[in-house]
């Protein structure tokens, strides 16, 4: 294929072509493309393609920039969107030493350039052997024309539904030609849609009151921007009655139905930073919880969770968008793995002296935040989100939620239902629970209470490292990351009630959504501190948190 | 008074060494040239006053964690706030010298501007009500926390999260600017203390002496509280809380009184610390501030008293000098300590003998309560 690539740009270019060499090319251009025929499409595209050869040296020169222009939007050539939006964003550049056209991505010092008419890459070029080419306001806003009516024949839905959107936006006549044009070929229905609604709110514009009305009551209950803000002008500036009474009705409901989409979306986020707490809390829950254990470490716990998310990608440069499938077992292992060797050398030691664990687990986690410090740096290390991690999941243009946030929601639910299930369906389980209701029984059963302790430790420690490969997805990577859990996660874990898996998950997402709700009240610090306060009002009058143990599992 | 020493070794040689130094020390700064080798350079003397503040400052944990069994993670806050009172002081004495040359308002406030003094910044004009600020702030905070906790009968490590829980809110509202005690950067720039100019040399060697004498009294009213009747009830409940409880002895009142007490000692300790050290600011609120006051009691040697004034002497020497010689590994030995004194040294440093001797006998599991 490159070949060909090559070949037929030659073909065009006749400052080349001198030579005997020429005619050579030429016939390897045909037999090549002969012999690529099942793939090659492109061959012809590429013909098309390299108008721009032409077109662009021209662009930078002001005395042929308008005509340049014209032609190059009239061109039909397969890549003249791309290089509209190159031109617009301004990283079309020629090369000085032949005016070849070229991509340039700014790498360091020198750029990195792309030959524009075939997308072959051309290396580095230094920033004195490429030249830009320039345009101003008036040709931007041509530019920008252009390029919505050219996507609006473009193949991929997204590109078409973002050019009807971009066209709303601003309405002009040219716009709305090319929207009716295409409108009846339109087979996808959230184009149709938008499409419609573009022309609908055309209509607001018409001088005839009937048009605007039956306008109004098309576009129904949309929550655009581009639609409130027409309403409310139909609303105070017009003068026939009608007109104005309708548009504020319309508008009366569209609000409405703005302020619930706020408070779905306050909902979320609270929903979101509670599935946080939780995830960071439900680790505690196992040490804390179910073995009594203060573990003060635990917040370190989830460091080296997204330690080794970071190093994951490092290692692996190329497989981002796996990694974190990759880290999620890893970061289990590695804190685990942590977890038992705490509990081997330190706090085995200390079973019924809670106050003195929870000294030798803070002394561990200054160690193990130091050591982080020291091997690899005292500043935030970058973990980057995945492709499929980033970006908005929109439902209405008025409420729009990110997709990490989503993910790590449901991600949550699917620890915390993973846990439940090893807990009350596995042998391992089932031990875990003997042990720490009545010790004695159980080793007197044959549990080996020394090693389901390690173990034990062990799977809450990996859960929290689990917890930290999500938490890279939120917030910043760094040695004293998992300070800032563990007040939280403790507060979590007592406010549902210790030893019940069930109250952390439910404390962890009400005390989210508590705090989201207080926010726009009293800012996030303060919502934080009255969240503390209320937390410590609670256990003082409610010790054993909202979901206490009954029965045996109570322990006393 | 004299007679509480009684009995107490440890606590007598300490009182002894701290006088004699609150003596010797000044003379050797202010009698001899700064080129002599036993001459004491005014810095190292502010030096040492920080340490006794510090060791009044554990003297207050080990009464509450040594005696009552309460494992408190939050008493820096009682100490900040106690700094905070004498640095609201130390603030309006600056008057118009400050950046601004505003007679009315602190710098920061003028940077905010805030066109008066908040209501709760009045009066800290006069030293007095500072004074009593730094006690009576701490107590009643102390008051209030006791007062739910020890009602509702919160115990163990809950009390000690719930501990940490106060002082990490604290310090998130002390960093806000709307807070009105300078946020981020706290109180800083003093010029003077009643009439004495910070930067004087007399005046810091005044100040060491102040807090060595502090520390003395300090110690007295610890031991006197310790050796009394309630004291005796105060470990009892320590050591079997339902059981004094159902002898008849209200848990709450005696719980109460000791932890107002030690929270007022942490506030002097903190109001004589911060003249010394020139700042104050939210970061003396932070968790692991009050964690590590925790470790200074563990490592001296907790429910002894001299102890913890030995702990914190002990760990801020070595703390300052591996922070100079190897700032990157003082973090690993601090850490170190902690999992080292409570595996090793459940009697710290001066319980040395005990804990050998314990070890020895087959019965070594009944050590101190948890």
């Amino acid at each position: 294929m490159r070949s060909t690539d090559k070949s037929s740009i030659l073909k065009l270019h006749p400052n080349i072509l001198l030579g005997s060499k020429a005619h050579l090319t030429i016939v390897l251009t045909i037999f090549a493309q002969l012999f690529f025929l099942p793939f090659n499409a492109l061959a012809q595209e590429n013909t098309d393609n390299a108008v721009i050869l032409e077109i662009a040296p021209k662009l930078s020169d002001k005395k042929t920039r308008n005509s340049a222009l014209e032609q190059l939007i009239a061109s039909d050539a397969p890549m003249s969107r791309e290089w509209l939006i190159a031109l617009l964003d301004g990283v079309l550049y020629l090369r000085k030493s032949d005016s070849l056209p070229v991509f340039a991505e700014k790498k360091g010092k020198s750029f990195k350039i792309v030959n524009a008419s075939n997308g072959n890459h051309e290396g580095e070029a230094g920033r004195r052997e490429v030249s830009k080419i320039k345009i101003n306001n008036a040709i931007r806003g041509k530019l920008r024309a252009a390029i919505a009516s050219i996507s609006l024949k473009d193949d991929d839905v997204e590109v078409r539904l973002q050019a009807v959107k971009t066209m709303t936006r601003s309405l002009n006549d040219s716009d709305l030609a090319a929207i009716s044009e295409y409108l009846p070929e339109e087979s996808d229905k959230r184009v149709q849609k938008a499409m419609q609604l573009a022309l609908n709110l055309a209509d607001l514009s018409d001088a005839d009151d009937q048009i605007i009305i039956d306008a109004v009551n098309a576009i129904g209950i949309n929550t655009d921007d581009t639609v409130t803000q027409k309403l409310r002008e139909l609303s105070t500036q017009t003068e026939a009655p009608e007109v104005a009474n309708a548009a504020s009705e319309s508008l009366t409901v569209i609000e409405k139905r703005i302020s619930l989409y706020e408070k779905i979306e306050t909902l979320f986020f609270g929903l979101s930073l509670g599935s946080v707490l939780a995830m960071a809390a439900i680790g505690l829950a196992i040490t804390f919880g179910v073995m009594g254990v203060i573990n003060m470490a635990h917040g370190e716990m989830i460091m080296l969770g997204a330690y080794t998310t970071w190093a994951i990608q490092t290692v692996l440069p190329a497989f981002i968008e796996y990694s974190l499938f990759i880290a999620v077992p890893a970061a289990f292992l590695v804190a685990f793995m942590v977890g038992m060797i705490i509990e081997i050398l330190v706090i085995r030691h200390l079973y019924g002296r809670p106050l003195e664990t929870l000294l030798a687990t803070f002394g561990i986690s200054l160690i193990l935040q130091q050591t982080v410090r020291t091997l690899i740096s005292p500043q935030n290390v970058p973990v980057s989100n995945p492709a499929w991690m980033s970006g908005l999941w929109e439902i209405d243009p008025a409420l729009s939620l990110a997709i990490n946030r989503v993910v790590i929601f449901f991600f949550c639910l699917f620890i915390f239902f993973t846990l439940m299930w090893l807990l009350k369906y596995t042998n391992f389980g089932l031990k875990v629970r003997a042990v720490s209701q009545n010790r004695q029984m159980a080793r007197a059963l044959g549990a080996k209470s020394g090693s389901i302790d390690a173990l034990t430790f062990g799977l809450g420690a990996g859960i929290a490292g689990v917890a930290g490969v999500a938490l890279t997805q939120l917030s910043n990577v760094g040695p004293n990351m998992g300070q800032a859990y563990i007040v939280d996660s403790f507060m979590v874990v007592v406010f549902g009630g210790v030893g019940n898996l069930w109250g952390t998950l439910l404390a962890g997402l009400s005390l989210g959504v508590f705090n989201k709700l207080l926010e726009p009240w009293a800012g996030a610090v303060v919502a934080k501190i009255v969240v503390l306060v209320f937390i410590i009002m609670f256990i003082q009058k409610y010790p054993k948190g909202l979901f206490p143990q009954k029965g045996r599992a109570a322990g006393d | 008074m004299i007679n509480v020493m009684k009995g107490d070794r440890g606590g007598q040689i300490l009182l002894t060494l701290i006088l004699s130094a609150a003596v010797v020390l000044p003379c050797l700064n202010i009698y001899l040239p700064a080129d002599s080798p036993w001459h004491v350079s005014t810095y190292q003397l502010t030096l040492l006053g920080k340490y006794l503040c510090f060791a009044l400052l554990a003297l207050s944990v080990d009464l509450v964690w040594g005696y009552m069994g309460f494992l408190t993670l939050g008493h820096g806050a009682f100490f900040a706030l106690g700094g905070y009172a004498i640095g609201m002081y130390l603030m309006r004495q600056v008057g118009d010298r400050g950046v601004y040359g505003n007679p009315d308002l602190p710098d920061f406030m003028v940077f905010l501007n805030w066109e008066q003094l908040p209501w709760y910044w009045l009066g800290f004009d006069w030293f007095a009500i500072a004074f009593v600020a730094m006690l009576f702030v701490p107590g009643l905070l102390a008051f209030i926390f006791g007062w739910f906790a020890f009602r509702s009968r919160v115990n163990g490590v809950y009390l000690s999260i719930i501990s940490q829980a106060m002082t990490y809110a604290l310090m998130l509202a002390f960093f806000r600017n709307e807070f009105g005690f300078g946020g981020n950067n706290g109180l800083t720039d003093f010029k003077e203390l009643l009439g004495f100019s910070l930067s004087k040399d007399s005046t810091r060697v005044g100040l060491f002496v102040a807090s060595a004498l502090a520390l003395v009294v300090g110690y007295l009213m610890c031991r006197w509280i310790t050796a009394s009747r309630a004291g005796r009830v105060v470990v009892a409940i320590r050591d079997a809380e339902n059981r004094a409880r159902f002898l008849g002895y209200k848990v709450e009142n005696y719980q109460l009184l000791v932890l107002v007490v030690s929270a007022m000692l942490a506030g002097l300790a903190g109001g004589l610390y911060v003249p010394q050290a020139g700042i104050i600011n939210p970061g003396e609120f932070s968790p692991l501030n009050s964690i590590e006051i925790v470790i200074w009691v563990a490592i001296g040697g907790r429910s002894t008293l001299y102890g913890a004034v030995f702990g914190a002497l002990l760990v801020n020497f070595v703390k300052s000098w591996f922070t100079a010689a190897f700032p990157e590994f003082w973090i690993f030995v601090l850490g170190a300590l902690f999992v080292l004194t409570t595996l090793w040294l459940p009697y710290g440093v001066t319980g040395l003998g005990k804990s050998l001797s314990i070890r020895k006998k087959p019965t070594g599991k009944e050590g101190l309560p948890a």
